[in-house]
């Protein structure tokens, strides 16, 4: 399953982090991030943190939609 | 740019199915452009026999059945987990795999069984709930595996020739965890383009150009829209934790038959875990030497015959309103086959977005 969203690190607390997008806070999972840190966005996907969102593409593609809009 | 012959890409992720038509991006491909939806819906593609399974489990009321939401609904030969579950009221839900181990530790007296359906983004959650599960010594924790992997089915499907792919518009998220390299083999050995693409609509729009782009100059290679996302070697360390759990297995498909190495099943080492060893059921082996065998299609004694097309419609050879029950005997609150039962199924979405 796809079912993912992409969400920010507020505070990691050893294999977990508490993770947050708008006002939805979560705990997931980040045993597949070993170097995952604070302020990083990260995919989560069943409880746990997938993979990582890199910071600089994203803000080119959140560029290109605003363009459209 | 757009040629004048039909162009077919096949998609094979139920959130692009989803999202594709909740974007209306349908109404705005020209007419020789299909987006078809492929089997990339593992509560989809799980077979009869595995709900006739999980039912099973269920008859015991010293166990718990945990699932996944969309799996109640799907219908194994007789029933369904959602009709089964007023019997002992031991059918529960689960967001996450981990909520196995909870359960697990707040019923000692029962047995837990997980039923471990995905693809692999999903199945990193399974081991790793499996990993936890033996460093807790936990001894009333099971997971029953329909975990499948996605580029066999591709194989499977451009071979078909049917289905004439112009190319592929492969998952993002199974792709985070699995890299580019896996799909490297539909551009090389059978000259089909591949392109990874996210779930925005204009990461699906970019996805389908290179895809047509690729088609247009017959030059077909694996193009990652998905950067921010995926990388060419994925999630090694989830790849690496998948690898620790699970070895790969033949596996039966609903709607497609055996596909050879195309499952996951749970490794020696970790086999107190495995509810198939320790449950000693006889599963249907899939007919992959053939490569026939429907697991979709009633055909064994007793069983109530339909007309469901779930089987065509997940290989993309039929689109979900030329199946006859479609909006009529099969909607969403009386699903006939799974293609309607789940969020990520093909008919779902028509349903809900096109309707």
């Amino acid at each position: 399953m796809c079912l993912a969203f992409p969400m920010k690190i507020k505070k990691v607390k050893g294999e977990f982090a508490q993770v947050e997008t708008g006002r939805l806070t979560r705990t997931v999972n980040i045993q597949m991030l070993p170097d995952a840190k604070m302020g990083d966005y990260v995919i989560v996907h069943a409880g746990f943190a997938i993979q990582r969102v890199d910071p600089k593409r994203a803000r080119e593609t959140l560029k290109l939609i605003d363009e459209i809009h | 740019m757009m040629p004048t012959h039909e162009i077919n890409i096949m998609e094979v992720c139920g959130t692009h199915t989803q999202a594709f038509f909740r974007f209306g991006l349908d109404k705005i491909l020209p007419n020789n452009l299909k987006l078809i939806s492929g089997p990339g819906c593992p509560v989809c593609v799980s077979t009869q026999d595995y709900i006739d399974t999980a039912i099973k489990l269920t008859e015991n009321k010293d166990t718990i059945v945990l699932t996944f939401g969309d799996m109640l609904g799907v219908p194994g030969t007789r029933s369904t987990l959602e009709k089964e579950r007023p019997k002992f009221g031991n059918v529960r839900v689960a967001y996450s795999a981990l909520d196995s181990l909870k359960i697990a530790r707040a019923n000692p007296g029962k047995k837990i069984i997980f039923l471990a359906v995905g693809f692999e983004t999903t199945a990193p959650t399974i081991a790793l709930s499996i990993m936890a599960a033996k460093k807790e010594k936990l001894k009333n924790l099971f997971f029953l595996s329909s975990l499948k992997l996605i580029p066999p089915a591709m194989d499977f499907l451009v071979r078909d020739k049917k289905l004439n792919l112009n190319g592929f518009l492969c998952p993002g998220h199974v792709s985070a965890i699995i890299g580019t390299e896996p799909y490297e083999f539909i551009a090389k050995k059978y000259k089909i383009g591949c392109c990874i693409a996210g779930f925005e609509p204009l990461d699906i729009l970019e996805g389908i150009y290179l895809l047509l782009q690729q088609a247009i100059e017959k030059k077909p290679s694996v193009a990652n829209q998905y950067a921010r996302v995926v990388t060419k070697n994925g999630n090694i360390k989830a790849k690496n934790i998948m690898q620790r759990v699970f070895a790969v297995s033949d596996a039966s498909w609903r709607g497609l038959g055996g596909i050879p190495k195309s499952g996951l099943k749970i490794k020696k080492e970790f086999s107190q875990f495995d509810a198939e060893k320790v449950f000693s059921f006889k599963r249907a082996t899939p007919a992959c030497r053939s490569g026939r065998g429907n697991a979709c299609l009633p055909v064994r004694q007793g069983q109530r015959a339909t007309k469901c097309r779930c089987g065509d419609i997940l290989k993309g050879l039929l689109s979900p309103p030329e199946c006859q029950l479609f909006a009529k005997a099969c909607n969403p609150d009386n699903p006939i086959g799974p293609c309607m039962v789940s969020s990520e199924g093909a008919c779902n979405a028509y349903y809900k977005y096109r309707k």
